[in-house]
């Protein structure tokens, strides 16, 4: 038995401390016992002396500096985990709240983790097909990568995670199939039981782990939410072998938890009020994607954060893109034209897809095209912001087609729907259908080699019913006399 | 004696009290597992340490071992092609002892003990030694060739040599004697603590570029050797593309490539690749000349304080024997969150945003310890430091990004307009500068051709016009614009997509040497005089565009193979071609 210590001496936000406490190692875990029975837990983040700082996870509502008493575990927060854990709903810090009881742990794993040495790291190459053209063609999703979404509110990132998941194609010969790890931090209701029941109509839910931490749950639980995840998730992917996709959201309820946490601490805020370790928190996260090289199972991130005020440059989103290899993220004014998946291409990014594509992995002429339809659309972009001061009749004619080709690649390319799947050579024909619409010397990103062999002008202005401007120039002309 | 033990425990900073046992920035050993850290205030009350690993479990009372030595970095043969972490472990070693996680307190020695070297020892018996001075050498890799100093601050009379022969990194191989007598072995390594500087002769004036083979480098904003150059960009620009590119190709001898606060992926992708590829010049793989250090972003934030410090050293020391040594560091902004989020631990009165007020003074430290050197031993030898800035919000007037433009001569400022295009390099050429220009103009003159220098004006004398016209277009199109300001319209996308947008995936276009720059600029600049011949003749320049020479020229990046930069000159024979179809 160990010791307890009865009472406390301070308490301050989700915050306790103790005093005359001996032994206390730094990140330990401690139990507190309620007056009425109930016990809390905590974890040591402070320790001066005999002084002991304490984090409970539930809040610190109720408790008194006399009603409790306190004893120290003696080892840091762990999570139980066995391959029973598929299937099963957990609360953000790891207790089953299913109602089927505990589950049989073969074993216990320290939440934090450890630092994934580089060496043993796998660079990860075998793309993920999701039938997503925005997503497969133009930033593509990588097994081990780490991909957010970067939303705002009233945007589908949701049907969007879903949608990858059930049209993925994630699982192979070598690994045993895949598994999903699903983590809500601070999201709602609505929010936790809409992935539940689109996990359960895409007959998944019996490979889906799920921590839920809801908005109006404790937000230090908040804070190891995305960390039980991710430990279930090392778990299935290096000692199961399964390929693991993690779904968390949404980054931006963490870090205000964190945030909340760390100014009840009294420490020195960064920007906007949020810790100066922001930055090295998130990582700790993010990181813990990867492949090593002896397991055969990979572990991919897709985090989604809401930007506040869909600015991207806001610390969460900004941080967040420092680290994660690329980010996937929406646009409202898409959004509003109908376009889903409203995906903002130009500031969307995957930084694995160079080593993740072409010959042996999806086609050889795939590169060109995401390359060229990128510098076409950022074209599209200046045309639009020149039409908006001097009208869309005022433009050279090469602009006008850059135009046209701006209209049909958001409404063929971008916009596929919640229910289309289209195979990689799908995507990739469409792009050049669409590259074909501007003629062949404006595409001044590919080699004339590979331009032969796919660009066809004539099919593109029949399969879109386009007349070329020199005859409606010509029509104007005789209109004109 | 009275035992030091932990008073308190606050993230990677503890505190040991009362006691007088330790001296500023001495490396310690804390706990019972023996992490290591760094003593970083001294006060009558306590003495604070930041442990350079992470402190779970660790408890109050627990001992703190001083070493009598501030955090040192050992200098020997083993140290290109291997990887190591923040404070020189070998990442590879710690693998193998411990799998594929990290875990604390791992006791790896820096190099290989039992690796048997061939050395050759070049002093004899009688010679008078001074620090810096070489006295054996050692082939480490098949391209570079180590030489194992006097230690500075050292000098004797050889007493005793060993065979040339086989040899442990730790067996003496030279004896010494010093004035008084004592008895100096000197095996094959030295250590040096990491954040002082390597004592040189004399600092030399810059005079060499660092060819990078990099169109946009080279030509609009070269670095040179021993110079320094921070790359700041938001993320997404490309900083690390262009940190791994100048790693392959630039012309040092040796590079250190620092992967700070960064991703675990990058560096598997720097590991794997360089071992695949191979140096142009030499035939052997890039590794030979290459050491890593990686200290990701979810490895111990002191440690990743320490990591540029290590970078650094290690340059300095290769530059010693008289290698030219590029450091690569990506990036010091996570550098500089770092020192804050000590700073912040030890609750020290914050200045801009946060960041410590001593962050100028670090970042300068830094940065001076580039430069272009006589050592000691009377050879050259230099450092240059590219450094990788990520500014919050990709706003340049952050604080790491303004202090860090006080330091260095070139600026390749990343834009993120230009990387949406996906036009790499995506160095603005407008925000960007380099002030070495005047220092290499006698090298460009006489190793190259003094027209290179003329035509890079040109060039960036249109690029400046463009962006002037630009915001004439931007309210008008460019309908509106007479002839020749259309020209010059034209020409600068030639010049941008054709010249400086530069393709790291393609076999030629990944590496230009400075002759073939040199070509394509003439061919460019013809072009263009050509093109103000047929406009100033009156005819509409919708003419020349119509016959497609201008595309032409913008793909000659691709269908000019390195080998054959002669068929380059068949361009003048199309351009003229060209104009002649006009009449």
């Amino acid at each position: 038995m160990s010791l307890q210590y009865l009472g406390l001496n301070e308490i301050n936000g989700p915050l306790v401390v103790l005093d005359h406490v001996k032994d206390a190692s730094y990140d330990e875990m401690v139990e507190i016992m309620c007056q009425d029975g109930s016990k809390r837990l905590g974890r040591i983040v402070q320790i001066e002396g005999e002084r002991v700082v304490v984090q409970v996870f539930e809040g610190t509502n109720t408790l008194s500096l006399s009603n409790t008493k306190t004893r120290l575990l003696g080892h840091p927060m762990e999570l139980p985990v066995s391959r029973e854990i598929l299937g099963r709903v957990f609360s953000g810090a790891g207790k089953p709240i299913d109602g089927l009881g505990d589950i049989y742990a073969t074993k216990s794993m320290d939440i934090n983790g450890q630092p994934l040495n580089p060496v043993s790291r796998v660079y990860p190459r075998n793309y993920i097909n999701t039938g997503i053209s925005s997503i497969d063609c133009l930033t593509t999703l990588i097994r081990g990568q780490k991909l957010p979404i970067f939303s705002g509110s009233g945007l589908p990132h949701n049907q969007l995670a879903v949608q990858i998941v059930k049209q993925a194609k994630v699982a192979d010969d070598e690994g045993k199939g895949f598994g999903v790890v699903f983590a809500a931090m601070g999201v709602t209701n609505d929010v936790a039981d809409y992935f539940k029941r689109s996990f359960e109509e895409a007959g998944v839910m019996e490979r889906v782990v799920m921590f839920l931490n809801l908005s109006n749950d404790p937000i230090i639980e908040r804070i190891l939410t995305p960390r039980c995840a991710l430990t279930a998730a090392e778990y299935l992917a290096y000692e199961q072998d399964m390929h693991v996709l993690v779904i968390y959201t949404d980054v931006t309820s963490y870090c205000e938890a964190l945030r909340e946490f760390s100014s009840s601490k009294g420490e020195i805020p960064g920007r906007k009020g949020y810790p100066g370790y922001l930055y090295s928190d998130l990582a700790s996260l993010y990181e813990r994607a990867g492949m090593i090289k002896d397991a055969n199972g990979s572990v991919t991130q897709i985090p989604i954060l809401t930007m506040p005020n869909n600015d991207i440059t806001h610390p969460v989103p900004d941080l967040t893109g420092y680290i994660t290899e690329g980010q996937i993220t929406l646009d409202p004014e898409l959004n509003s034209m109908g376009i889903y998946p409203p995906v903002s291409v130009l500031p969307s990014l995957s930084r694995l897809m160079k080593d993740g594509i072409g010959e042996g992995f999806t086609r050889a002429d795939h590169s060109s095209v995401s390359n060229q339809l990128f510098a076409a659309y950022a074209h599209v972009q200046d045309v639009r912001s020149l039409t908006s001061v001097i009208g869309e009749d005022e433009l050279s004619d090469i602009d006008k087609k850059y135009m046209q080709f701006g209209r049909l690649f958001e409404e063929h390319f971008l916009n596929q729907g919640f229910e289309t799947n289209r195979s990689i050579e799908e995507t990739l024909d469409l792009g050049w259908l669409l590259l074909s619409v501007l003629p062949k010397s404006e595409l001044d990103r590919i080699d004339n080699a590979v331009l032969d062999v796919y660009y066809n002008h004539d099919k593109a202005l029949q399969i879109f019913n386009i007349i070329e401007d020199s005859i409606v120039e010509l029509e104007q002309a005789i209109h004109n006399g | 004696m009275k035992e030091n033990v932990i008073y308190s425990i606050n993230g990677p900073v503890v505190t040991v009290k009362d006691t007088d046992a330790f001296s500023m920035l001495e490396m310690v050993y804390v706990g019972e597992d023996k992490l290591i850290g760094e003593v970083i205030a001294i006060n009558k009350a306590a003495t604070t340490i930041q442990v350079y690993e992470t402190t779970t479990g660790l408890k109050p009372g627990e001992p703190v071992y001083p070493t009598g030595q501030p955090i040192s970095v050992t200098l020997g043969p083993g140290i290109l092609r291997n990887i190591f972490d923040g404070i020189e472990r070998p990442l590879e070693e710690i693998a193998k002892q411990s799998g594929a996680f990290i875990p604390t307190g791992s006791a790896v020695d820096p190099l290989d003990k039992e690796k048997l070297w061939d050395v050759t020892v070049c002093v004899k018996v009688g010679d008078e030694l001074v620090g810096g001075d070489i006295y054996a050498t050692v082939p480490e890799t098949e391209l570079i060739t180590h030489k194992c100093m006097v230690s500075p601050y050292i000098k004797g009379k050889v007493v005793e040599v060993k065979e040339n022969g086989q040899y442990r990194i730790d067996d003496t191989v030279v004896i010494l004697e010093d004035e008084d007598g004592n008895k100096i072995n000197c095996t094959l390594i030295q250590k040096w603590p990491i954040k002082q500087p390597r004592p040189v002769t004399k600092r030399l004036p810059i005079s060499m570029p660092l060819v990078t083979g990099q169109r946009v480098i080279d030509t609009l904003f070269p670095i040179a050797k021993g110079g320094t150059a921070a790359i700041p960009g938001g993320f997404g620009t490309g900083k690390t593309m262009t940190q791994h590119q100048l790693a392959k190709w630039c012309d040092a001898d040796i590079i250190v490539y620092v992967g700070c606060g960064e991703r675990g992926n990058e560096m598997t992708q720097v590991l794997e690749e360089f071992r695949e590829l191979i140096d142009p010049k030499s035939n052997k793989p890039l590794t030979d000349r290459t050491v890593l250090i990686a200290n990701t972003s979810n490895m111990p934030v002191a440690a990743r304080e320490a990591s540029i410090y290590t970078g650094v050293t290690l340059a300095e020391y290769y530059r010693d024997m008289g290698y030219h040594v590029a450091i690569m560091a990506d990036s010091t902004s996570r550098w500089a969150e770092a020192l804050r989020e000590i700073s912040g631990r030890l609750e020290e009165m914050p200045a801009e945003e946060g960041f410590p007020a001593y962050l100028p003074s670090r970042l300068s430290q830094f940065y001076e310890r580039a430069g272009y050197m006589d050592n000691l031993n009377g050879t050259k030898g230099s450092v240059t430091i590219i450094g990788a800035v990520s500014p919050q919000g990709a706003d340049f007037s952050e604080p790491v990004t303004q202090n860090t433009k006080r330091f260095v001569r070139t600026f390749w400022a990343l834009d993120k307009a230009l990387a949406y295009a996906r036009h790499y390099f995506a160095i603005n050429w407008t925000l960007s500068y380099s002030e070495y220009i005047p220092d290499l103009e006698r090298w460009f003159n006489k190793n190259v051709d003094p027209k290179f220098l003329r035509y890079r004006q040109t060039l960036s004398s249109l690029l400046a016009e463009e962006t002037k016209l630009n915001e004439i277009v931007k309210l008008m199109g460019t309908d509106v614009l007479p002839d020749d300001q259309k020209l010059t319209i034209e020409i600068a996308k030639v010049i941008r997509v054709g010249y400086l947008q530069q393709n790291a995936f393609h076999k030629d276009d990944t590496y230009v040497p400075l002759n073939k720059q040199l070509k394509m600029m003439e061919v460019i600049v013809y072009l263009y005089k050509r093109a103000q011949d047929v406009v100033s003749s009156g005819k509409p320049i919708r003419l020349i565009l119509e016959t497609g020479i201008f595309d032409k020229v913008i793909k000659m990046k691709y269908d000019v193979p390195n080998d054959n930069i002669d068929l380059l000159d068949d361009y003048f024979q199309m351009i003229d071609e060209a104009v002649a179809s006009l009449d």
